[in-house]
């Protein structure tokens, strides 16, 4: 007799699924922390052209967008691009508007490390991102991204 | 006498199933997506009393025109967007100490001691309302990247380390940042022409 007879045909136990949800919670923590809830839908569409020297946006909650496209709608809105604060068109006046609600959001200290990042579309004319940028200088909101994505030399020169 | 029941124990067997439905939510709802760009800071808005410029030389002054064609005219010649970088650089450093690029001031700072630095130099970037942002945002791409080529040429022949590997408080960043601080001043666009 053997000492590890096999102790007859019995079935494979099943694996134990007892901390199943130990890991399901864990991933649930997880996403929970990182989470940033998409905040507004996009009205403009936004290609944002490319460059080499970017560096990444850190805190957030320290981010204000202003995003500037030509309308998704373009049969109700027409083509011409337009600025989109927060879930609706706006026009140039209403940017010290928004800047000025958007401090009142965040704390005293924050108020400083403010950044407003433009998301224009690459082909939009400079004009109304000139416009744009007037009006932050008026609002005194002087820290500016002007979101781009990494690309190569060829993408970034492609205009050339 | 009938013996009291236990309590029986909640079934946590669905318990994983009502957490995934809740991390699938989560992965739904999510933006991984982090957001990058250029940073500038714009100039703040003039005061009403001193519109007056002030006088730049006109050595000290780096002309980058960009008109609605996405042509390049750089101190007054025209340039391919190729060669930007190079010639910008050129005019940030002034190696060759020539006097028709900026002057050199001596200038104390830490870790380098007393050295020559292009102090009042500027780049100035004119756009036409015209041209497109794509262009724009090339242009300025290259420009960032002749100064980010500066500080990291300049960063590792002195402490043999790349200037994006400085960390954020470390005082040698500051010391680079103060031989060749950024200065582009973007103007308001006139019409330019090419209209």
């Amino acid at each position: 007799m053997t000492k590890f007879a096999r102790k007859g045909k019995g079935k494979r136990p099943g694996i134990n699924t007892a901390s199943l949800p130990d890991i399901v919670f864990m991933l649930l923590f997880f996403f929970m922390v990182t989470t940033v809830l998409r905040e507004t839908n996009l009205k403009v569409s936004v290609i944002v052209p490319f460059a080499s020297e970017i560096k990444k946006l850190e805190k957030k909650s320290l981010v204000s967008y202003i995003n500037i496209g030509k309308p998704l709608m373009t049969e109700i809105y027409g083509t011409a691009p337009r600025i989109q604060l927060n879930d609706a068109f706006a026009s140039k006046d209403q940017i010290r508007e928004f800047i000025s609600s958007e401090r009142e959001k965040m704390s005293e200290d924050d108020r400083k490390k403010m950044t407003v990042s433009i998301k224009c579309d690459k082909n939009v004319e400079m004009g109304i991102v000139t416009d744009v940028k007037e009006e932050l200088k008026k609002a005194s909101a002087l820290k500016v991204n002007y979101s781009s994505r990494s690309g190569t030399k060829k993408e970034i020169f492609s205009n050339f | 006498m009938a013996k009291r029941r236990e309590l029986q124990e909640i079934n946590a067997g669905s318990m994983a199933d009502i957490a995934f439905q809740l991390v699938i939510f989560f992965i739904v709802a999510t933006t991984m997506d982090t957001d990058s760009g250029i940073f500038r800071r714009l100039p703040p808005m003039p005061e009403e009393e001193q519109k007056e410029e002030r006088e730049i030389k006109e050595r000290n002054i780096f002309v980058v025109l960009v008109n609605k064609d996405n042509q390049l005219l750089v101190e007054n010649e025209l340039m391919d967007i190729r060669d930007l970088r190079e010639a910008a650089k050129e005019f940030i450093a002034n190696p060759a100490n020539k006097s028709d690029l900026p002057e050199r001031v001596p200038e104390e700072i830490p870790y380098f001691g007393t050295i020559p630095i292009t102090k009042f130099h500027v780049i100035s970037l004119q756009n036409d309302r015209g041209t497109s942002y794509g262009t724009y945002i090339a242009v300025q791409n290259e420009l960032t990247a002749a100064y980010n080529e500066l500080k990291n040429e300049l960063s590792l022949s002195k402490f043999g380390i790349k200037f994006d590997d400085l960390k954020e408080d470390d005082p040698r960043r500051d010391a680079i940042e103060k031989v060749y601080p950024l200065k582009i001043s973007e103007a308001v666009p006139k019409n330019i022409g090419g209209t």
